[in-house]
């Protein structure tokens, strides 16, 4: 958690030779890093039939009508809903129970506390297509009723790709979390426990809102994570119609023909939440992805 | 409600101190969690790793299977077309993101470290690859790479078609698989020089090193642990290639990749539980060597 100190005030420096090929250089990697995200939107607002026929180093076909077919063609209101349907519950179920991992290992010292923390964060870790043939054929077989799924099984239904989202991010959650709670005193359980606080009031009214900082990081990066899975959700929903919005761009792209400056509105769209989440969230999000690394 | 049993206790036996009603909340704090990550994560890897030496049909009961030992493992080895393709596509995908992108992070990260102040455009900018998905990034890449309509092509005045062409597709993946992961390890570098001493830097000056000579002798070597991270995040990003790939073509015609191997034999058109399970097992235990180097590093302070 060094991370968040604020970088010291430097004296002004002359700007040497040195100083200016180094900005030279950065702004140089700047530039070509923004290459594709600033084509991605110039072609997003040109007409098809214009580029088709000048080129794309023309001038001239803008146009907003990418965006309206796009969102119509792709269904993106229905997409965009169903990312949320998944996203929200699975970042809320895997806070909550990680928080509870965490607090327990944290708050006791006992001797299987490592292996605990260890086989959380390992799971974190592990190729999810390694996974793949049980937890398909698990879900497959587990029936639920056809009011809480419709295919009546796990498969192809948003319980199941919740659950699996879960499944893989309470590692990562549990170990940043467990990081956390271990800086806070000690003393705050003493005197909770005098004060007659059940196990619980302890983890829910007093450790809970002091971890507001991490939680707020990870909620941040999970919200990110888990908008942008694609693997689990292509594999376990066969229905389309139930894809989030991260495994819908393939509809806009034909099976013999692509109009790329479709695809191009369909990207800036499906980009954009993620986007202004970084750009809102900016310190919270660096918090959350450094943390595992800056320890030790 | 515990202050009736203070007793007491050394500090070993701090649950001592816990009333039944604590008792039972701590117990279903850690079951309930643990057991979702139980069922979704370790027993399935467990079960991959049975099946692979099975001939399983993948709908009557598993009790019918039968053992093949190694057979799966032998096919994979010596007639499955893809096999040694797959591996070779990750060892170059691991080369490549290891020696090319990765060095270019830790080098913008020194940079941007150096110069401290006016480096918030900069910075934003090359880590903004990160936030999006590998499958957008396929299709952000789409826009330069392709044949009729690309960017590259217009500008190069070429009609290559880099996504397709089985000669090149691989080097088109990994640029845009470079153009995120140089991001990420710029992040993680920077969070990490953030934290080397300044007083290190000062007494190697003192000395008379250089700056590049107190960066590879003083700094490079205090980063050991944030080195290890790098590395690791490297390897099992490289071994869990899928997305990007997928959305180009799904992994066939110069593309094919471990991850896209094991799905395809089993969301494919023909279920191979047996080889998918040898093939995700394979890729089980090569992560496996890399979690535990992980482990080690991350979890120092808890021993």
């Amino acid at each position: 958690m060094t991370t968040s100190a604020a970088p010291l005030p430097k004296p002004r420096r002359p700007w040497t030779r040195g100083r200016i090929a180094t900005h030279a250089f950065l702004a140089f990697m700047t530039i070509l890093w923004l290459i594709p995200l600033v084509y991605a939107v110039l072609a997003s607002l040109r007409d098809y039939q214009y580029t088709a026929e000048h080129g794309y180093l023309s001038f001239g076909g803008f146009t907003l009508n990418n965006y309206v077919t796009a969102w119509q063609v792709g269904e993106f209101a229905q997409k965009f809903l169903n990312s949320a349907i998944i996203t929200i519950p699975a970042v809320a179920l895997t806070l909550f129970l990680a928080s509870m991992v965490a607090f327990v290992l944290a708050r006791f010292n006992w001797t299987f506390n490592i292996v605990m923390l260890g086989a959380f964060t390992a799971g974190n870790l592990l190729p999810p297509q390694a996974l793949l043939i049980p937890v398909y054929k698990m879900f497959q077989a587990f029936e639920v009723p056809f009011w809480f799924s419709a295919s009546g099984t796990l498969l192809n239904s948003y319980w199941g790709l919740i659950a699996v989202n879960v499944g893989f991010q309470i590692g990562f959650c549990t170990f940043v979390l467990s990081n956390y709670m271990k800086a806070l005193p000690k003393e705050i359980y003493e005197s909770a426990m005098v004060d007659g606080a059940s196990i619980w009031q302890q983890y829910w009214k007093l450790t809970l809102p002091l971890c507001r900082p991490s939680l707020a990081a990870l909620a941040t990066l999970e919200i990110t994570w888990i908008y942008n899975e694609f693997f689990w959700a292509t594999v376990l929903l066969q229905n389309g119609d139930l894809f989030p919005i991260t495994s819908s761009l393939t509809n806009l792209s034909g099976a013999f023909f692509t109009d790329n400056n479709l695809v191009a509105a369909g990207a800036v769209m499906i980009a954009l939440p993620t986007i202004i989440i970084y750009f809102a969230l900016q310190k919270h999000f660096v918090a959350g992805l450094t943390v595992g690394a800056t320890k030790g | 409600m515990t202050a009736a049993t203070k007793a007491p206790v050394t500090g070993r036996h701090r649950k001592a101190r816990l009333s039944t009603r604590d008792r039972v909340t701590v117990a279903l704090m850690i079951l309930i969690p643990t057991a979702v990550a139980a069922t979704l994560v370790w027993v399935p890897a467990m079960a991959t790793i049975v099946m692979s030496f099975f001939d399983w049909d993948g709908f009557s009961p598993f009790s019918e299977a039968k053992f093949v030992g190694t057979r799966w493992y032998t096919e994979a080895a010596t007639i499955y077309p893809a096999f040694w393709p797959a591996i070779q596509h990750n060892v170059i995908w691991l080369l490549v993101l290891f020696g090319i992108a990765t060095p270019i992070g830790l080098l913008l990260a020194v940079l941007l470290d150096r110069e401290a102040s006016h480096t918030k455009f900069y910075q934003t900018s090359l880590y903004l690859p990160v936030v999006l998905s590998m499958a957008l990034i396929g299709f952000i890449w789409q826009l330069m790479f392709s044949r009729d309509q690309g960017l590259l092509n217009a500008l190069l005045g070429t009609t290559i078609d880099w996504y397709g062409d089985p000669n090149i597709n691989l080097w088109s993946a990994l640029i845009a698989t470079s153009w995120r992961h140089v991001g990420y390890v710029m992040l993680l570098y920077l969070a990490g020089l953030k934290g080397v001493d300044v007083a290190l830097k000062e007494a190697a000056r003192i000395d008379g090193a250089s700056e590049v000579q107190t960066f590879f002798q003083v700094v490079f070597p205090v980063m050991f642990p944030i080195n290890v991270v790098v590395l690791v995040i490297t390897f099992i990003d490289s071994l869990r290639a899928f997305d990007l790939v997928w959305v180009i073509n799904r992994g066939r015609n110069g593309l094919e990749l471990l991850a896209t191997e094991v799905t395809r034999n089993i969301v494919g058109e023909a279920q191979r539980i047996g080889f998918g399970s040898a093939l995700a097992t394979i890729m089980l235990v090569i992560s496996t060597v890399f979690i535990i180097i992980y482990l080690r590093i991350v979890m120092k302070e808890d021993r």
